[in-house]
């Protein structure tokens, strides 16, 4: 158990290294094309950053409102603050607050910053469907991302990735409304030799959107994993959130506000649409991993 | 010579800063420890106040079960009182032995499983079983690292020097799967 939490850790450490990588790369390559030196990177970094930074600090507000969720009291579910209470009590952080998100599809979320202000959603249909060791489960899971701070981790990468994307988009753009074609000339003595970089760097760039999404969702991906483990820490007890996943994925019903903004906030990806999906290609793009290897894993521990 | 007298104070400050790290390493698992504790003493107290509570209620339908009443509140009484970590972790024990026999009774009379008022305290009561354990848990984790942190070089030397000391582990039985609450919590 704990060589895999330390095995997604330097799994996550070197995401978040790849995403650096990745804006360094996207950085060099501008700079063969336009010469200007670090000023676009640095004005990306700035943008990316400062819209990260404004969804840190006011994220979870505007998440919770767009679920429409609304906190719960503890006279309201008993036993959910109970079990919140006790595992915040296990993890050694404050009580987090509870929320209701009048869903049926059981799903669950944590947001907030730190633990001195996280939050911690469940929908009506997990309050419903699920026993007092599902629930644990679930919510040691839930608790654990508030633990690792997994908003941090999120905000950095949205910002690396985000610095790069909008910087590749930027000199897409102007290169195809041709606003430096000239200069390019200009820079190098022998375009023969060039060429070839010249294409490699262009390819690069047209695909960074989409490498950019894909490593953001490797991270997420991994940090689920990572929750998986450490939420079994809190409970010492894996059957509990292997019991809860089952019942997950075995739910048909459909979560009518899912979207492609949030998906990656729940315990598991929501979908729109009722009964099963799968397929490579969704694999790659999923914001989870998917539920039968959550469970394996959970099972070797 | 002179890059000898640098290094010389390169590694004075390297083994200062080390020294302060593991310092406040100690404090920050010492405290952290502390509220452990506190935190246990809490969720006991909250459990003992529930007691009385609970024994009214199961009276009012099981009013022959004197002996078993009796014992309840003599062990909650004793383990109220026991103040050293040992002391105290028998009579919780008890204590929950205690408990768990009322709560066996308590199937024996299907009007008081249905009460209102007794469904809450039995909620109330799991729930507070579940904060006792994760108390000690976290506790004793914390203990465990502070102990292990205290006998490892470099730290040993450390908390020599300033007499950071082990801490004892607390150690009652394991509640929180134990088949006091499941039957009727289990998919309710």
């Amino acid at each position: 158990m704990f060589e895999q939490i330390a095995a997604n850790k330097r799994r996550t450490v070197l995401l978040i290294v790849g995403a650096f990588v990745f804006l360094g790369v996207i950085g060099f390559a501008i700079g063969q094309f336009w010469g200007g030196g670090p000023t676009g990177l640095i004005i990306a970094l700035v943008v990316a950053g400062g819209l990260s930074i404004g969804s840190y600090l006011y994220g979870d507000k505007l998440v919770l409102a767009s679920t429409r969720a609304r906190e719960l009291s503890p006279a309201d579910a008993p036993r959910l603050h109970n079990i919140v209470e006790g595992l915040a009590i296990a993890a050694g952080i404050p009580k987090p607050r509870v929320y209701l998100v009048p869903e049926m599809a059981p799903n669950a979320f944590a947001t907030g910053r730190d633990p001195e202000h996280a939050s911690i959603a469940v929908t009506q249909g997990l309050l419903e469907s699920m026993n007092r060791v599902e629930l644990e489960g679930v919510i040691g899971h839930e608790l654990a991302h508030v633990v690792d701070r997994d908003m941090l981790v999120g905000t950095v990468v949205a910002t690396v990735v985000g610095a790069g994307i909008l910087l590749a988009e930027f000199f897409m753009r102007s290169w195809w409304w041709g606003g430096f074609g000239g200069r390019r000339g200009d820079d190098r003595g022998g375009g023969g030799a060039a060429l070839p970089l010249f294409i490699v760097g262009f390819v690069l760039l047209a695909l960074a959107p989409i490498l950019g999404q894909l490593i953001k969702l490797a991270v997420s991906r991994n940090r689920e994993y990572l929750a998986d483990a450490q939420g079994v820490l809190l409970t010492r007890y894996p059957p509990g959130l292997i019991a809860a996943l089952r019942k997950l994925g075995a739910s048909p019903t459909a979560m009518h506000s899912a979207n492609n903004a949030t998906a990656h906030l729940w315990l598991n990806q929501p979908s729109r649409f009722e009964g099963e999906r799968t397929g490579r290609l969704e694999s790659l793009l999923a914001t989870h991993p998917p539920i039968a290897e959550r469970i394996q894993r959970l099972e070797e521990m | 010579m002179d890059a000898v007298l640098w290094l010389a104070i390169g590694i004075v400050v390297l083994v200062v800063l080390v020294g302060i790290y593991l310092y406040n390493r100690f404090v920050t698992l010492r405290t952290r420890a502390e509220n452990g504790w506190s935190q246990i003493d809490v969720q006991l107290r909250r459990r003992y106040d529930l007691i009385p509570n609970l024994v009214e209620t199961v009276k009012g339908y099981a009013a022959h079960e004197r002996e078993l009443f009796q014992n309840v509140t003599e062990a909650r009484a004793r383990a109220a009182g026991a103040s050293a970590p040992d002391d105290r972790a028998r009579a919780e024990n008890g204590l929950t032995a205690g408990l768990r026999q009322l709560m066996a009774v308590v199937e024996a009379y299907p009007d008081l499983k249905a009460d209102r008022h007794f469904l809450e305290l039995q909620e109330e009561l799991a729930g507070t079983e579940g904060k006792i354990a994760y108390a000690r848990q976290f506790y004793n984790d914390t203990v465990a690292k502070l102990n292990t942190a205290i006998e490892t070089f470099p730290g040993n030397f450390i908390a020599r020097w300033f007499s950071f000391t082990q801490k004892e582990f607390f150690d009652i039985e394991d509640h929180i799967r134990a088949p006091i609450e499941v039957d009727i919590t289990r998919d309710a």
